[in-house]
């Protein structure tokens, strides 16, 4: 076994720190490790986007980093989303629009999409179909993925949240 | 059926899901998010061959490695009897390679360790010495007397599993001497996997002190699994805890039991600490259930008019090594003899053979009611063939043979009592909402200047929601299905299932039909599936069969409730009971509607107030075993444009219109529809598992196993009819398999109706752009 690393990060706002081998992918540091299992795994591959967290504003799909390599750098992961008890815009369309059905692919797909919104915020439907198509969804055929998006962005561009 | 308030929230109200919540915030609790005490990983090792003997296994560099606990191979799961388990269908299969391997990725040892790196690493250091074995790929050469026996394990020697026939093949032979017209297609339906973006895992969790092993494990049918692992591994089943916790996306890959729960379990067992195995995307993909793997014949004989006659269908089925099919018990090829489609005709008769090959076992039902999908797909094409061939408009030839609404229930000629459809009306919506007269005249003016459009029409009928238990079983379990209903004191409720949602969305749905026969808000009323020690029996959730079965079983529970809830407001109004009238949410006396009583403030005097010899309480159970399955139909037309440079397919424009008689949340309806149309298209432009001649999986991993994102994805537009099912209490039908089962014709159809007029009647899916560019060349329209 390698020697430990000691990895620094702030997730969601807080200051977290684990010396961990320096294999170890981001996504079990930030499941096992930092405990935060709202964010999955479902290939092996990159193809599926479950893993999507937000890396200094840009979202990396965490089964494909080492957990050393996020080493002073900032996280948000899908249960940074929700502020003083207030759903974000984009939870809010996921449920009044129907946008998931398992809800296993929803924190990566909203990550994705919280991105999106931050660099467009009045996204067309093309926009936001190829903004998630590093994500994959098995049972709500996006389309209601589409709709939550743009639910989040009209709430938000009348003065909502970021 | 009386409409409830907008606040009670019953039948055909788009109430938000209850479930998204927590699955908003990351806070859902799939297996892999379960996390114990001391638990340890587990991890398998798998064979690189498709078939080899076994010469040796060696586990000591693997035992060495600091952190390993434990390396488990097929020799040690034979001394305590476990090498080999019952699959679902009267075979058996290894947990744990003895002798030889019979497949790519085949289960040969399991590493248990301090954590998934260590486990992982330790799979790299088992020493596995393979003699290499000649490989059956090739189901059409399964039983040449040149090909390799394959189970050496069976007495049969013979790579054959089963023949099952059904219909009257005289009649039918005859119907097909004296047809005027005969169209006949082959078509496979190719192998292709389920793939939900959670793979299968478990926590085995045995407790030494109390002797209870608890088992947190991604099942689509918890009861059933807890009675297997009772019977098979001989563990007391009061002493077995199923749970299944959320689960992200079954589609019939989490029906039947894998080697790795086996496993974990024995470990546990073994080691008395809880054992975690999850299956990494390529183990998922290349090892446990796949789908379809028909090779089908289909055969129309009409009447110079187009009128259907008769039907005959040879198929080949491939099994893979195992027969793992996940199939009800009198069944071999499932519910396939629902190949006569929406259409009225005597005579027909249908016979499947199995074999086994080199390859994965399987085949489970993939969003579908045992092998409906490819009998729907096979019927919808052979249709189209017909029309092509008698140079009859499809939708002509289509309205000429459907079975006509008065005609109902409708006696199938392969033995179904079809419950009741109006195909006629499906289809015709469908038609003016995509205004099809239109698209002919275009299409006509297309292939004038040399372009590719296509309209493909498929209508549908499935059979959904096994049992009833006379008929139905598996593994000898009758597949009733079941609901209790506890009220509280208070007026809010609890409801327990034996099914269990993967995404279906039970939570919400479940409360609504409460609401609707209670009147208790659908906000009210808690629903809990999956922990075996908390939640009636049940078969579980897949088939189509929540709704059909349990959904009744809720209504059934809720109208028990209610005739107690008759009694007790009868004695707070004192009046009788005869004088009482219902309307959702409360009883009041004929005549006088301001004397009544909430479902409320009944509840309260059922723990407070109750009549002279009542026993206390407001609950009810129910297992309910269906009178006959439900017959869902639907009519879909999908537009597509070809571009004849590349061969890619664009899918211009789909709509399905579904009937699934009442429906309880048109939201979750459509919702299902839309993802349901999503895997067609996946099946039908791009998933396959398919092997090359070494028995090497090709579409092992998501890397060649191809889903659609949202970008191949096409807007989809879904309307509906309304046939109520006569049998049901709620008149509903399943409905979450309806677009997978009806749209891969569709599609397909489309694609061959673009290239029809090049001489082209069929197309084997997956339709790649690389085969339509092919195509074209070889009709000479592209050089």
């Amino acid at each position: 076994m390698a020697k430990k690393q000691l990895v620094r990060v702030k997730v969601n706002g807080r200051d977290r720190e684990a010396e961990v081998e320096p294999r170890l992918l981001l996504v079990h540091f930030i499941r096992e490790v930092l405990g935060l299992t709202g964010t999955h795994v479902g290939c092996d591959t990159s193809h599926c986007g479950a893993c999507t967290v937000v890396l200094d504003g840009k979202t990396v799909k965490s089964c494909t980093m080492f957990a050393p390599q996020a080493d002073g750098r900032e996280l948000l992961t899908v249960e940074g989303l929700i502020k003083d008890g207030q759903l974000h815009p984009l939870q809010e369309g996921f449920k009044e629009e129907h946008g998931l059905q398992c809800g296993f692919c929803t924190p990566g797909m909203l990550m994705s999409s919280y991105v999106l919104l931050q660099k467009n915020k009045m996204p067309s439907e093309e926009d936001i179909r190829w903004g998630i198509s590093g994500n994959l969804c098995r049972c709500t055929g996006y389309q209601n993925i589409v709709k939550a998006v743009q639910y989040a962005a009209s709430k938000m561009e009348q003065g909502g949240a970021k | 059926m009386q409409q409830t308030s907008p606040e009670i929230g019953g039948m055909g109200h788009s109430i938000k899901r209850k479930e998204d919540s927590r699955f908003i915030q990351g806070r859902g609790n799939y297996v892999d998010d379960v996390r114990l005490p001391g638990m340890v990983y587990g991890q398998m090792v798998r064979s690189p061959f498709a078939h080899a003997r076994l010469k040796s296994i060696s586990t000591e560099k693997a035992k060495q490695l600091p952190g390993v606990l434990a390396v488990i191979t097929g020799e040690d799961l034979a001394k305590a009897n476990l090498a080999w388990m019952p699959t679902l269908f009267f075979d058996k299969q290894m947990v744990l390679a003895t002798g030889k391997v019979l497949f790519q990725s085949q289960e040969v040892a399991f590493i248990v360790a301090e954590d998934r790196y260590t486990a992982a690493d330790a799979a790299e250091l088992v020493e596995v010495e393979y003699e290499e074995l000649p490989v059956l790929v090739d189901p059409h050469k399964a039983t040449d007397p040149s090909s390799p026996i394959l189970r050496e394990d069976r007495e049969e020697k013979s790579n054959h599993i089963f023949h099952w026939e059904v219909g009257d093949k005289a009649a039918t032979d005859k119907a097909f001497q004296n047809a005027a017209v005969k169209a006949s297609v082959h078509a496979v339906f190719q192998r292709c996997h389920p793939a939900p973006l959670e793979t299968c895992g478990c926590v085995a969790d045995f407790n030494s002190a109390t002797g209870k092993l608890t088992i947190y494990m991604t099942s689509q049918a918890p009861h059933a699994h807890r009675t297997l692992f009772a019977l098979v591994g001989g563990i007391p089943e009061q002493n077995i805890r199923v749970v299944s916790p959320d689960i992200g996306g079954g589609f019939g890959n989490k029906v039947p039991i894998y080697p790795g729960y086996v496993c974990s379990v024995v470990a546990s067992l073994t080691l008395g600490r809880p054992v975690k195995w999850i299956e990494t995307r390529s183990e998922n993909l290349q090892s446990t259930g796949f789908a379809r793997d028909y090779h089908m014949t289909a055969e129309l004989a009409a009447d110079g008019n187009g009128k259907i006659q008769a039907m005959r269908v040879k198929t080949l089925a491939d099994h893979g090594a195992f027969n793992a099919a996940a199939q009800p018990t009198k069944f071999p090829a499932g519910l396939f003899s629902i190949c006569t489609g929406a259409y009225d005709y005597p005579n027909a008769f249908c016979e499947v053979d199995g074999v086994y090959t080199n390859k994965a076992p399987g085949g489970i039902a993939y969003r579908c009611s045992f092998r409906v999908t490819e009998a729907a797909y096979l019927i919808e094409r052979a249709v189209d063939v017909l029309a092509q061939q008698l140079k009859i408009d499809p939708v002509e030839l289509r309205r000429k043979n459907f079975i006509r609404p008065e005609k109902f229930p409708y006696p199938s000629p392969l033995g179904w009592s079809f419950d009741s459809g109006n195909y006629e009306a499906a289809m015709n919506l469908a038609l003016e909402k995509i205004n099809y007269q239109e698209l002919r005249k275009e299409q006509a003016e297309k292939r004038a200047k040399g372009e590719f459009m296509g309209i493909g029409i498929s209508s549908f009928v499935e059979i959904v929601g096994a049992g009833p238990a006379h008929t139905f079983d598996i593994a000898g379990i009758k597949m009733f299905d079941s609901a209790e209903i506890r009220v509280h004191p208070t007026g809010k409720a609890i409801c327990r299932m034996g099914t269990k949602s993967q995404g279906q969305g039970h939570e919400t749905t479940y409360a609504q039909i409460v609401a609707q026969e209670l009147g208790i808000p659908a906000a009210d009323v808690v629903v809990e599936e999956g922990d075996t020690d908390t939640a009636p029996y049940g078969l579980g959730t897949y088939a189509s069969r929540s709704t059909p079965v349990s959904g009744a079983a809720t209504a059934v529970a809720a109208r028990k409730i209610r005739e107690k809830a008759k009694k007790i407001a009868a004695h707070l109004l004192e009046c009788s009971e005869e004088d009482l009238e219902w309307e959702p949410g409360k009883f009041f006396v004929k005549g006088a509607p301001s004397k009544s009583k909430t479902i409320q403030d009944i509840a309260f005097a059922a723990y407070t107030n109750m009549p002279a010899g009542m026993e206390a309480g407001l609950e009810a159970v129910d297992y309910y075993d269906p009178p006959n399955l439900t017959f869902p139909f639907g009519t879909y037309i999908c537009i597509v444009d070809i571009d004849k440079g590349t061969g890619e397919v664009k899918v211009r424009r789909f709509i399905a219109v579904d009937d699934c008689g009442n429906v309880i949340n048109p939201m979750i309806v459509d919702g299902q529809i839309h993802g349901g149309l999503t895997e067609g298209l996946a099946i039908a432009f791009m998933q396959q598992i398919d092997y090359d001649e070494s028995g090497n999986v090709q579409g092992g991993s998501f890397m060649d196993y191809l889903l659609p994102t949202a970008v191949e994805t096409p807007h989809w537009e879904t309307d509906k009819t309304c046939t109520p099912s006569p049998h049901h209490p709620l008149g509903a039908k399943g409905v979450g398999e309806s677009p997978n089962v009806g749209s891969p014709a569709a599609f397909v159809n489309a694609v061959v109706d673009a290239l029809a007029h090049l001489g082209v009647q069929h197309i084997d899916m997956p339709i790649t752009p690389w085969k339509v560019w092919a195509i074209l060349k070889e009709k000479g329209v592209v050089s």
